[in-house]
């Protein structure tokens, strides 16, 4: 199963790398102090901040994650994307982005602080630290276990090789250099798996040789004979399609909680529009990244499908390294179906790929993770502003590039510890994903309800938290074998699959944080005069819109228009 | 600073060239294309990619004279 790499192949990363640096050494010059360093001065265009605000989402683990999804669960694993990001962007852009941008907050913990006050802010800071740099960790071990058995290279190097090319670039040029290189690496990302996307189609003979290959083998599961090639269809029952979750499940629990959880409150996507040059272009960002995003299934969702009747059908050889017990390890679809098609030359670019798709989402972390330590962490506990700007822009700048070397040193050593200990890492980082769906409950009460107050915020975020994590330990996913998938504290409902399993931690969450904030509201006394929440709350904020003169492309709302026309015509098709 | 489109479409352009000539010098390999049913995709993918970094190289030539 190893695949072998040429002369061209390696030439093609190298140049890659060369330039991945050299846009971080060209940037270094205008990182003159911490504004410029952690949010890229607020002056980035919008398209430039939308393709890196999408880029960064297209990490290793989403790569290898999807095309793996693709193949066990077929088109649906669409739901990801259509309905899974897509409204959530939307409503980020539209009805959040002109109060987050507005605030002059400088990070989603710092709305916290100016919104509610200080602790709800620590206990997020904290939460969302820790966060970021377990994810970092796990995504450099999948990406590093994953160079070593398929190409042969050594574990360590190709881990610390890709730890330091992106310590090199962030470290120079800051999140500046971060979003240049996340456009960069969004192009090759595309332009890399593209020959996979036609040729595995053209292979399986277009979507209707697809279709009649998938149809004996949905039926050998038990399903109708188009599960594998439909979205919607079969949501009636969990039972009826893969996926093991109806239709409720889908549209309020990815659809609503967990979408809306990770894509309006997580920093590491956000952070991209906060460094965008004006409010508007600051609304258009999740716009712009929305375009590209609802067409990334055809890159790496469908190939994952297509795998699923190769890896049936003998004749095509396709097969996917086993695990101990003897399963296929789903996420080297894409590394597989790599090598099955691509000669040497435009194999190189599809390992790039891998490559850079790893780096944007190692970036994103990590340009996430120095911000908010320096100004949620430092700032506020350790060593407040002076009050002279420009001796703390500086102080700030150096504490902020410290923070980049730390983050990355902390990502490799949790790296290490995901691999001898893979379980507890998975653990936390299915605990520490928690957080987001109270986060989005007491943001978005917040905004929109100026009753919200910071004790009942503090309690809401806390105590939904708690709530998942009981419901992760009162229930499990049937046939689970370790404790890491739940049921550690006694098991007292059994899901079918481990996807309805986190869909109902996540609306659990969110549901028992919405009721808690709002009830601790209503109960507690308003700390925050109207004045200091202006901005900051729906009603208390005057309208003003300042793109009449735009054309409709150019508006949010004429773009969010277009993105849903085209979110709704795609659902259409592959219902 | 800088545009983007400078240092992707110098990349693009610079991989894509590669990538052509590697295509051109080993057209007559079918062996080696046997992977990619037949098709000389290095070729194909290397002109795309050439032609996108010096679309984006244009662009960014223009804005530049209009400044």
């Amino acid at each position: 199963m190893k695949v072998d790499l040429s002369w061209i192949d390696y030439l093609i990363m190298l140049i890659y790398f060369i330039f991945v640096l050299g846009i971080g050494w060209f940037l270094r010059k205008f990182m003159k102090n911490a504004n410029a360093f952690l949010e890229a001065g607020r002056a980035m265009p919008a398209w430039v901040a939308g393709l890196a605000f999408i880029s960064t989402n297209l990490g290793a683990l989403e790569v290898m994650g999807m095309t793996g999804s693709g193949m066990k669960y077929g088109m649906m694993t669409t739901h990801f994307y259509w309905i899974g990001a897509i409204p959530a962007m939307i409503f980020l852009a539209l009805f959040m982005m002109p109060f987050y941008y507005g605030s002059k907050a400088r990070s989603v913990p710092e709305f916290l602080k100016l919104r509610y006050d200080e602790k709800t802010r620590g206990l997020n800071a904290i939460l969302f630290a820790v966060m970021t740099i377990l994810a970092s960790g796990i995504s450099m071990y999948a990406l590093a276990i994953l160079m070593e058995n398929v190409l042969g290279w050594d574990f360590n190097i190709s881990l610390w090789i890709s730890a330091l090319i992106v310590l090199g670039y962030t470290y120079l040029g800051g999140l500046s250099s971060a979003i240049y290189n996340e456009v960069l690496q969004f192009f090759i990302i595309v332009i890399g798996l593209l020959p996979l996307a036609v040729l595995s189609l053209k292979d399986i003979g277009g979507w209707v040789g697809l279709k009649s290959k998938l149809a004996p083998i949905a039926l050998s599961h038990g399903f109708a004979a188009d599960t594998f090639t439909t979205t919607w269809k079969y949501s009636g029952h969990a039972t009826s399609n893969p996926l093991g979750v109806e239709w409720f499940g889908i549209l309020f629990g990815l659809g609503f909680v967990l979408s809306f959880g990770y894509w309006c409150t997580n920093f590491l996507i956000v952070q991209r529009a906060f460094a965008a040059e004006s409010k508007t272009a600051a609304r258009k960002v999740p716009l712009i990244g929305a375009l590209p995003k609802m067409f990334i299934p055809f890159l790496i969702i469908v190939p994952g499908v297509i795998a699923l009747a190769l890896f049936n059908d003998p004749s095509k050889g396709f097969t996917l390294p086993l695990d101990a017990s003897g399963k296929p390890i789903y996420d080297y679809t894409i590394i597989m179906l790599l090598k099955q098609y691509l000669p040497a030359g435009v194999l190189g670019l599809g390992i790039t790929a891998l490559l850079a798709s790893f780096m944007s989402g190692m970036a994103g972390n990590v340009s996430a993770f120095n911000t908010v330590w320096t100004y949620d962490i430092y700032q506020s506990y350790i060593r407040p502003a002076t009050g002279d700007e420009e001796g703390d822009g500086k102080h700030y700048l150096r504490v902020g590039r410290v923070a980049t070397v730390f983050g990355i040193l902390l990502s490799i050593a949790s790296a290490y510890i995901a691999s001898k200990f893979g379980n507890i890492m998975d653990f936390l980082q299915t605990i520490f994903s928690m957080i987001n769906a109270p986060l989005f409950a007491v943001i978005f009460l917040g905004m929109f309800w100026k009753r919200t107050t910071g004790h009942a915020a503090f309690t809401g975020l806390l105590l939904g938290f708690i709530a998942a994590l009981l419901h992760h330990g009162l229930t499990v996913p049937e046939g689970a074998t370790t404790l890491v998938k739940g049921g550690w504290i006694t098991v007292l409902h059994t899901y079918p699959v481990e996807m309805a399993q986190n869909f109902w931690t996540a609306i659990i969450a969110f549901g028992v944080s919405t009721v808690l904030t709002v009830s601790l509201s209503l109960l507690t006394r308003k700390l925050k005069s109207d004045k200091e929440l202006k901005g900051l709350v729906y009603s208390l904020t005057p309208r003003e819109i300042d793109d009449k003169s735009l054309p409709w492309y150019e508006r949010p709302a004429g773009l969010a228009i277009l993105v849903s026309v085209v979110a709704i015509v795609l659902t259409v098709i592959f219902w | 600073m800088v545009d983007i489109r400078i240092p992707i479409g110098l990349m693009f352009s610079i991989v894509g060239l590669i990538i052509t000539v590697f295509g051109f010098f080993t057209m007559s390999d079918s062996g080696m294309y046997a992977k990619s049913l037949g098709i000389n995709v290095n070729l194909l993918m290397g002109a795309l990619m050439l032609v996108f970094g010096l679309f984006l190289l244009y662009l960014a030539y223009r804005k530049k004279k209009e400044s």
